[in-house]
C-alpha cells in the first residue's frame, strides 16, 4: 500500500499553545508534517509532550490554536481524522481478560484495518504466536507493548502518533519497531512519537521539534 | 446504522459480554446485594402478610436501583484504566454507536439477571402473582432507563480517583421519576386500578432516555478522557 499517491495529506499545526493546572505548559507552537515525515518531539518529563501528541490526536482541546489534517480542523472532520489516524499512548489499550487473538480481532474490528489480516501472522511477527491463547493479563510489560503496537502492522492509517512506544521493549522489539517505522515512511506515512531512547532509521531522516520552558 | 457501523456495535457487544463472562464478581455482586437487602427485610420488620406485601414494591424498587448503582462503575471504568476507552474514541466509528454497545451490555449482565430474580424476592415478601407480574414488568422498561442515565454520571465521573459519592448525587435524582412510577405501577394494579398511565409514562421516560443519554454519555466520555 502506498500513501504517496494520494494527493498528499499534511497535518498541520498552527499557535498552538496548552495550559494545565494554570501551568503554561507551551505556546505558539507551529509545524507542519508532510508524506513521509517522522517527528520526535523531545523536552523534559512534565513539559508537555503527552499532552501535544492528545491534542494531535484530538483527545484534549489546546488552550489555543488549531490542528488541521488536509486544511480541515480535526475536530470538525473527527470520523475522518480518525480513519486516518492510528495512536498509541502510554496504556496499551488491550484488555487483561481477553486472549493476545482476541486483542488482535477487537482491534481488526474496530479500527481502520487492512482487508485480509491473518491474526497468526501478525503475532508471529511480534514474537507472542505461542501466546496466542495466553490472556494478556498474563503477559509481561514488554510483551504487552508488543501487542499493543501490533496495531502499527494492521492499521491503514497513514498518519501514526505514538506515546513513547519503546518503553518495556527489549533492543530486538526496538529494532523491530524502527523496522516498521522505516517502512511506513517509504510508503508515505506520517509519524509522530515521542522517546528518550536514540532511535535510527535506515531510509528515513527524523525530524526534531522541542517543547517545554526548559530548553536544556 | 450502515453495515460497517452495526459489526462495530456486534463486535464491542461480544467484546463486552465475554469479558463479563469472564469477570462475574462484577455483576454478581450487584445482583447478591439485590436478593439480601430484600430478603432482609421480612426478618426486620416481621413476617406480617399485610405489611410487606404493602411496602414490597417499593422495596424491590428501591434495592434494584441501588444494585444498579453498584454495577454502574464497570460501564466504563476498565476501559479508562487501561486505554481502551481511548482507542474508542478515536476508532473510525461514531462513538455514539459504540456507547450504545457498551450500555446495552449493562443491561444484559445486570439488568436483565434483576428482571428475573425479582418474583423470588416477590415471593419472599408475600406479593400476589398478580403484582409479580407487574413488578417483572416495571422492571422491564425501568432497568433500561437505569442503566442508560446511569452510563452519562459514570461518563462524567470516570476519570476521577473517587468519583462513587459524586455519581450517586448526580444520578439519584434522575433515578427518582423511575422509581415512583416503577413502584407506583405495582401498587395502583394491586389496588385494583389500570396501571396503564404509570407504564406509559415509564414508556415516555425510556424512550427519551434511548434517545438522549448516549449522546450526552459520549460527549461526557469526551470531556473526562
Amino acid at each position: 500500500m502506498d500513501f504517496a499517491d494520494k494527493a498528499t495529506p499534511a497535518l498541520q499545526v498552527d499557535n498552538l499553545s496548552c495550559i494545565r493546572n494554570d501551568i503554561e505548559l507551551f505556546s505558539d507552537l507551529n509545524f507542519t508534517l508532510q508524506s513521509g515525515q517522522v517527528l520526535q518531539i523531545e523536552g523534559s518529563n512534565g513539559c508537555g509532550k503527552t499532552s501535544l501528541l492528545r491534542i494531535l490526536c484530538g483527545l484534549m482541546l489546546p488552550a489555543d490554536g488549531h490542528v488541521t489534517w488536509n486544511g480541515v480542523d480535526i475536530h470538525k472532520e473527527r470520523i475522518q481524522y480518525n480513519n486516518n489516524l492510528t495512536y498509541i499512548g502510554h496504556h496499551n489499550g488491550i484488555k487483561s481478560d481477553l486472549s493476545c487473538e482476541e486483542n488482535l480481532q477487537f482491534f481488526k474490528a474496530i479500527g481502520n484495518t487492512k482487508d485480509n489480516i491473518n491474526t497468526d501472522d501478525i503475532l508471529d511477527q511480534i514474537g507472542l504466536l505461542e501466546k496466542d491463547e495466553s490472556l494478556a493479563g498474563k503477559l509481561s510489560a514488554g510483551q504487552r507493548r508488543r501487542l499493543a503496537l501490533a496495531r502499527l502492522l494492521m492499521t491503514r492509517a497513514p498518519l501514526w502518533i505514538l506515546d513513547e512506544p519503546f518503553t518495556a521493549l527489549d533492543p530486538k522489539g526496538r529494532e523491530l519497531i524502527e523496522g516498521y517505522f522505516d517502512q511506513h515512511c517509504s510508503q508515505g506515512g506520517m509519524i509522530i512519537f515521542t522517546t528518550h531512547h536514540v532511535v535510527k532509521l535506515e531510509h528515513s531522516q527524523i525530524q526534531f521539534l522541542r517543547i517545554g520552558h526548559d530548553k536544556h | 446504522m450502515t453495515n460497517t457501523n452495526f459489526h462495530a456495535f456486534k463486535t464491542l457487544v461480544r467484546r463486552d459480554f465475554t469479558l463479563a463472562m469472564r469477570n462475574r464478581s462484577e455483576w454478581t455482586n450487584p445482583l447478591f446485594f439485590f436478593f439480601l437487602a430484600c430478603s432482609l427485610f421480612p426478618l426486620g420488620i416481621g413476617p406480617e402478610h399485610n405489611i410487606l406485601e404493602r411496602i414490597a414494591p417499593g422495596i424491590i424498587w428501591v434495592t434494584a436501583l441501588l444494585a444498579a448503582m453498584l454495577s454502574l462503575e464497570s460501564v466504563f471504568r476498565s476501559d479508562f484504566e487501561d486505554g481502551s476507552l481511548e482507542q474508542l474514541v478515536l476508532s473510525p466509528y461514531p462513538f455514539t454507536v459504540l456507547v450504545y454497545a457498551k450500555i446495552l451490555v449493562h443491561w444484559l449482565v445486570t439488568g436483565i439477571p434483576l428482571i428475573l430474580l425479582s418474583p423470588l424476592l416477590g415471593l419472599i415478601l408475600h406479593m400476589p402473582a398478580d403484582g409479580m407480574i407487574l413488578l417483572m414488568l416495571t422492571l422491564l422498561l425501568g432497568t433500561p432507563v437505569l442503566s442508560l442515565i446511569g452510563s452519562i454520571g459514570v461518563a462524567l465521573t470516570v476519570g476521577l480517583k473517587r468519583g462513587g459519592m459524586l455519581l450517586s448525587l448526580l444520578i439519584l435524582p434522575l433515578y427518582i421519576p423511575v422509581l415512583i412510577f416503577g413502584a407506583g405501577a405495582v401498587d395502583v394494579g394491586l389496588g385494583g386500578l389500570d396501571p396503564s398511565g404509570h407504564f406509559l409514562l415509564m414508556g415516555a421516560i425510556l424512550i427519551l432516555a434511548f434517545t438522549l443519554a448516549p449522546l450526552a454519555t459520549a460527549a461526557a466520555i469526551r470531556v473526562s478522557i
